[in-house]
């Protein structure tokens, strides 16, 4: 009888071209999403070599970093972003490369659009230039985050040289308790690791709270796992994934649907399949999350406390933690529920989709926003604007005091005009509360769509289950 | 890409856990074109005073550590997003190695396509290089990428272990592209597998 085999073992395998004795392979790589901060090295490297792509038409790229979240009719104001995303323009002309330009109604977060778009399918490799590529391991596709010499490399061979991750398994299981979601699994998961516990692997996350969960939910969990260091994130394709991808505009038709079902119902690991390491939490024992520090791994439920730098006994954490609090502005012991917040941003490839934004919209309805607070809605994709449009959400939020705006990874990573002031503090559905991430001298908390809208209502970090 | 050779040069500690690519370069730098010209904004909030004054107490501030060619770093080094500015960043400033406990995925696999060496040694063997470290222009270490070997000031070698075939790439400045182009055939015939295959992935 053959080896049982990972999901991850199962996709590895499909896609080797070529295994050398010392273990380097060579991966073929189905899909490429290519954006405008990563790809312009790229391009150039393909021409100064006179190298060809050699499958246009399996990438789709479009600019969403640089991107303004407000009236798009000026075009872009500032010259560098304005030139990065009409290099990619230029680019993807020349190379054959389908765009979605910024006025297009499909334009959004790379890792939004393709599985909107049905790019996204289970058993594929996929590789975007972003870290958090690994959003569409939800699927149960092999997607890994890239630099720009390995996009280079993907378009001119369609391929990626690789060595084999090691396999591990996260099993959350029980149920979520009321108010706790997909973000508060993986921001505790992120917690129990490590911020570099997933280093060396690729997670499968398992168990019956993740199969509860929407493709919304499973893509936000998959999109953090490179916040544990992880090569990237998998799901196992079941019912649930092969109803959302099906009828999408880049999904299979008719007998091709069903010969590309059939061969997905193969993918989920095989019984007795050996995993290098395996975890198991609890969904029922969590509580809704938030971030104090400055890695996604500084992480309690919100009923807790800033946590003292004294109690740790390793030095470098202990420097670390005394850093991150310098840094975030925060005192030893001060309850988390009487901190203070100025701004909330709720969009990101983590938490803009359109799930997220009835859970935020559910919080915010018949509220509004604490006078002192700031506090804008980013819609990952124009088809999630359009959606929410038509569900009313924009007025939910409107009414309450947020800002309803265009699509784009805006204030996750402030390369756009949406940025926080230094010292300014903010309660964010996005993936990374680094220092300056939201902009220089910015503070951020990171938590789920429903905790931001219930910050933004509280003026400081609250506990939504209090509100909802 | 340009061939890794030994060399000698001085080792600047930064032992911060964790340092990830946004401090590395921050993201506002990210809107250029180009790979060149990096070096200025390389860890540019710890280095810099939002006046541009610089901050005296960052390391590569003090001397003789502006000069310096190798980071010693702390654990999961270039963690976080996956832009290849970092490793331009420090190259262009003038480093040619980081030696830490441990790196990040993405930036392991970006240093490397670059001609810049990552070397991991255990937690003591880098706290040793950083005590050396503070004897500053004194704390000249030569880092030998064909004997695999790290030579300190005081004469006493470390070895190090590192992934045969990115030393290859890097001694002999290789193309990982021109490589892989190089199996093309094999390519060739693993697409045509997989249009009998899986023909909507051809679709």
């Amino acid at each position: 009888m053959p080896e049982p085999r990972t999901l991850f073992d199962k996709i590895w395998e499909s896609h080797l071209v070529d295994e050398r004795d010392d273990g380097v392979c060579l991966l073929y790589i189905d899909r490429h999403l290519v954006h405008e901060v990563t790809s312009p090295q790229a391009f150039d490297g393909l021409r100064a070599a006179g190298r060809k792509v050699r499958r246009p038409e399996a990438a789709l790229a479009v600019a969403d970093h640089n991107v303004p979240t407000t009236d798009r009719a000026k075009g872009i104001e500032e010259p560098e972003s304005r030139l990065q995303v009409e290099t990619l323009e230029k680019n993807c002309a020349e190379f054959g490369i389908r765009l979605f330009s910024m006025n297009d109604a499909r334009q959004g977060i790379v890792h939004i659009i393709g599985p909107e778009q049905g790019l996204t399918q289970p058993g594929m490799t996929i590789v975007c230039g972003d870290s958090h590529t690994a959003t569409h391991g939800a699927f149960g596709a092999l997607a890994i985050g890239i630099g720009t010499s390995e996009v280079e490399h993907v378009l001119a061979t369609q391929t990626l040289i690789q060595k084999r991750s090691r396999n591990m398994r996260i099993n959350v299981v029980g149920a979520p308790a009321f108010g706790v979601a997909a973000k508060d699994l993986i921001l505790a998961i992120i917690g129990r690791i490590g911020a570099a516990g997933g280093a060396g692997y690729v997670i499968e996350y398992a168990g019956p709270a993740v199969r509860a969960l929407s493709m919304e939910g499973r893509m936000t969990m998959c999109n953090m796992s490179i916040e544990a260091g992880a090569r990237a994130g998998l799901i196992a394709p079941d019912e649930t994934t092969f109803e959302y991808v099906k009828g999408r505009p880049l999904a299979p038709e008719g007998e091709a649907w069903e010969k590309a079902v059939a061969d997905w119902r193969t993918l989920p690991g095989d019984p007795g399949a050996r995993y290098d390491t395996e975890v198991t939490l609890d969904a029922a024992e969590i509580a809704p999350q938030v971030t104090w520090g400055t890695s996604p791994e500084d992480v309690l439920p919100i009923t807790g406390r800033v946590p003292d730098p004294a109690d740790e006994a390793d030095e470098g954490r202990r420097r670390a933690m005394e850093r991150s609090l310098d840094y975030m502005g925060l005192a030893p012991g001060t309850p988390l529920r009487e901190i203070k917040i100025d701004q909330v941003f709720i969009g990101s490839c983590t938490n803009a989709r359109i799930e997220d934004l009835r859970e935020a919209a559910r919080v915010a309805k018949g509220r509004a926003v604490a006078a002192h607070v700031g506090a804008m809605v980013v819609p990952g994709s124009g088809l999630v604007k359009r959606q929410a449009e038509d569900e009313g959400l924009d007025a939910v939020f409107t009414d309450a005091g947020f800002e309803w705006r265009e699509p784009g990874c805006s204030m996750c990573l402030a390369m756009n005009p949406d940025k926080l002031a230094p010292g300014e503090r903010c309660a964010s559905t996005s993936n990374r509360n680094f220092e300056g991430r939201q902009g220089p001298g910015g503070r951020t908390h990171l938590m789920s769509p429903a905790m931001a809208a219930a910050a933004a209502i509280a003026g400081r970090l609250a506990d939504v289950r209090e509100l909802v | 890409m340009k061939k890794f050779t030994t060399f000698t040069g001085i080792a600047a500690p930064v032992p911060a856990i964790n340092m990830n690519t946004d401090k590395i370069i921050p993201a506002r730098f990210l809107k250029t074109i180009k790979r060149s010209g990096l070096g200025v904004s390389l860890f540019k909030d710890l280095r810099f005073d939002p006046d541009g004054s610089e901050k005296p107490d960052f390391v590569l501030n003090q001397a003789p550590f502006r000069d310096a060619a190798i980071l010693l770093v702390g654990e999961n080094f270039g963690c976080g997003s996956s832009r290849e500015h970092a490793p331009w960043a420090l190259l262009d400033f003038g480093i040619r190695c980081v030696i830490g406990p441990s790196f990040a995925d993405i930036f392991y696999n970006n240093a490397f396509k670059n001609g810049l060496l990552l070397i991991t040694l255990p937690q003591a063997e880098v706290d040793a290089l950083m005590e050396d470290a503070g004897r500053g222009a004194n704390a000249r270490l030569t880092v030998d990428l064909e004997n695999q070997r790290i030579t300190r000031a005081g004469g006493a070698a470390i070895a190090f272990e590192i992934d045969p075939f990115r030393r290859h790439c890097l001694l002999n400045g290789l193309d990982d592209i021109g490589l892989t182009l190089a199996k093309a055939d094999k390519i060739d015939a693993y697409e045509a597998r997989q249009r009998v295959a899986r023909p909507w992935l051809y679709g």
